[in-house]
């Protein structure tokens, strides 16, 4: 099979198993490529792409924007700081304006969960779901399994715990789902009170203990503590999060094992991981930031193809 | 669909050696050459010339590499599928080396062309030559020709010429078959 099974990626919820498999496969190739002297192909040069980010994001947009550049698409950014959407525009009229403009795909952040699903139903375009609210951030999601991939040499039987604000954050129920997708075994871990209050029904482990999650599992994702979303405290203060859901390097070195640490940035250092763990050579952050360009780079490009000349 | 044999065996095997002939001819001891292979037909072609330049030529060091053009054809979105990608290997610069392109047929030089767009990412060689076992005459969209040809074939466009190696099909042949 050489073709994805949706025309927009929404969510890891959409893709199956073979979906994943090909971007990987595409990946490949294209982390190749972004190691050459010359890091571009020309495949996409009759394509437009808009980058609208309705949230704030350093890392995904410029992941994305390179991608995009690599495969010699035409791209414009929207930022809605400085938009019409402050002077009360709706999203199907700011992106239909956008459209106009002759726009082939749409790759949107939004603070609202189901935003690019709403956008898909509406707009003539393909959309690339870079973060909806607390919803999903499937690039996020398939970087990571990939650096697991490349890391251990499949994603299939892993033990991946998830760290952290699993209430407020996107990349974890992302990760479940691709990770499951995939034959991963996958445990959250965090303060009772981010935690959702049903999420075992997704088939996962649910564990408060920090120590005995690290025991037990061969990869921790390490999420930051989503300051921003909290309307209320979920915790009494963050040394006291640190204490018990922070990782050192102490830590690290009392398991039985060695485990990889992932975080998908931006870091609070010293809060969820120590700077020793996070420059450590169990930490594989940077080459997640390498492999998301390479990630990004597949997705468009095989979402593209199926856009008929 | 009837197909007939266009080389057997025999005829492949001595064509090889006619070509790896050739190829010493001009490049000597291959210090400054480097043959590429085109994903994914052309690879059992260099591969096997290569094999002949070491074990019956006694040609040492030859620098070889595998080259995919997905990225660079021209005909992205244009057919039904998407183009699946193969695996580039080059470990070494082509600045200011004599490269010589190898592919299995020769047919609307479109590969080629994007060959020579694709290889400028690894820098700027030399010269650049093709070597083809079989060229399709007539039917090119672009002006490419071989600088080595190994069989020159006169077919339609309703005629598809496919290439047989030992390595993958089990049997060393050039077939024309009717579609």
């Amino acid at each position: 099979m050489s073709e994805l099974s949706v025309n927009h990626l929404l969510g890891i919820k959409y893709l199956n198993k073979k979906d994943i498999q090909l971007i990987f496969e595409t990946a490949d190739h294209f982390k190749e490529v972004i190691n050459r002297p010359i890091k571009k192909v020309p495949s996409l040069r009759d394509i437009t792409i808009a980058n609208l980010f309705f949230e704030n994001s350093t890392r995904t947009k410029l992941s994305f924007e390179l991608a995009e550049k690599r495969l010699s698409a035409d791209v414009i950014n929207f930022s809605s700081g400085q938009s019409s959407v402050k002077k009360g525009e709706t999203l199907i009229d700011t992106v239909n304006n956008i459209l106009s403009m002759k726009v082939d795909m749409v790759v949107m952040r939004h603070p609202n969960p189901g935003a690019g699903i709403f956008l898909s139903n509406h707009v003539k375009a393909s959309i690339v779901n870079a973060g909806d609210g607390a919803h999903e951030h499937p690039t996020q999601a398939l970087l990571d399994s990939y650096s697991i991939r490349e890391k251990l040499g499949g994603v299939r039987g892993k033990k991946v715990v998830i760290v952290g604000d699993i209430l407020h954050s996107r990349v974890a129920l992302s990760n479940i789902f691709a990770l499951q997708l995939q034959g991963a075994e996958v445990m959250v871990c965090g303060p009772k009170t981010l935690l959702p209050k049903y999420i075992d029904k997704l088939g996962v482990k649910v564990e408060t203990n920090l120590r005995k999650a690290l025991n037990w599992c061969d990869v921790a994702n390490m999420l930051r503590v989503q300051n921003e979303r909290m309307d209320i405290s979920y915790f009494p203060s963050t040394r006291e999060y640190t204490q018990q859901f922070g990782v050192n390097k102490d830590l690290l070195d009392s398991l039985d094992k060695e485990i990889t640490i992932m975080h998908p940035g931006p870091i609070n250092r010293g809060v969820e991981i120590t700077s020793d763990v996070a420059d450590s050579n169990q930490a594989i952050i940077l080459d997640q930031v390498e492999n998301g360009v390479a990630i990004r780079m597949a997705v468009i490009y095989l979402l593209a193809s199926k856009i008929k000349h | 669909m009837s197909q007939k044999v266009l080389l057997n065996a025999k005829e492949v095997n001595i064509i090889l050696h006619r070509l790896a002939c050739q190829l010493i001819e001009k490049h000597n001891d291959f210090s400054n050459t480097v043959l590429i292979g085109l994903q994914p037909r052309g690879v059992y072609l260099a591969d096997r010339l290569t094999k002949i330049l070491k074990a019956d030529y006694k040609v040492k060091n030859i620098k070889s590499g595998q080259l995919d053009i997905t990225f660079y054809r021209d005909d992205f979105r244009r057919g039904d599928k998407t183009l699946k990608a193969n695996t580039t290997e080059l470990d070494f610069l082509v600045e200011d080396k004599n490269i010589v392109f190898i592919d299995d047929v020769l047919y609307t030089g479109r590969s080629i062309r994007a060959a020579l767009t694709a290889i400028q990412s690894f820098g700027r060689p030399n010269e650049i030559e093709l070597l083809t076992l079989i060229d399709r005459r007539f039917s090119r969209h672009l002006p490419i020709q071989p600088d080595y040809r190994g069989r020159q074939v006169d077919a339609i466009n309703n005629e598809k010429v496919i290439v047989h190696w030992q390595e993958n099909e089990g049997e060393d042949a050039v077939y024309l078959i009717e579609k």
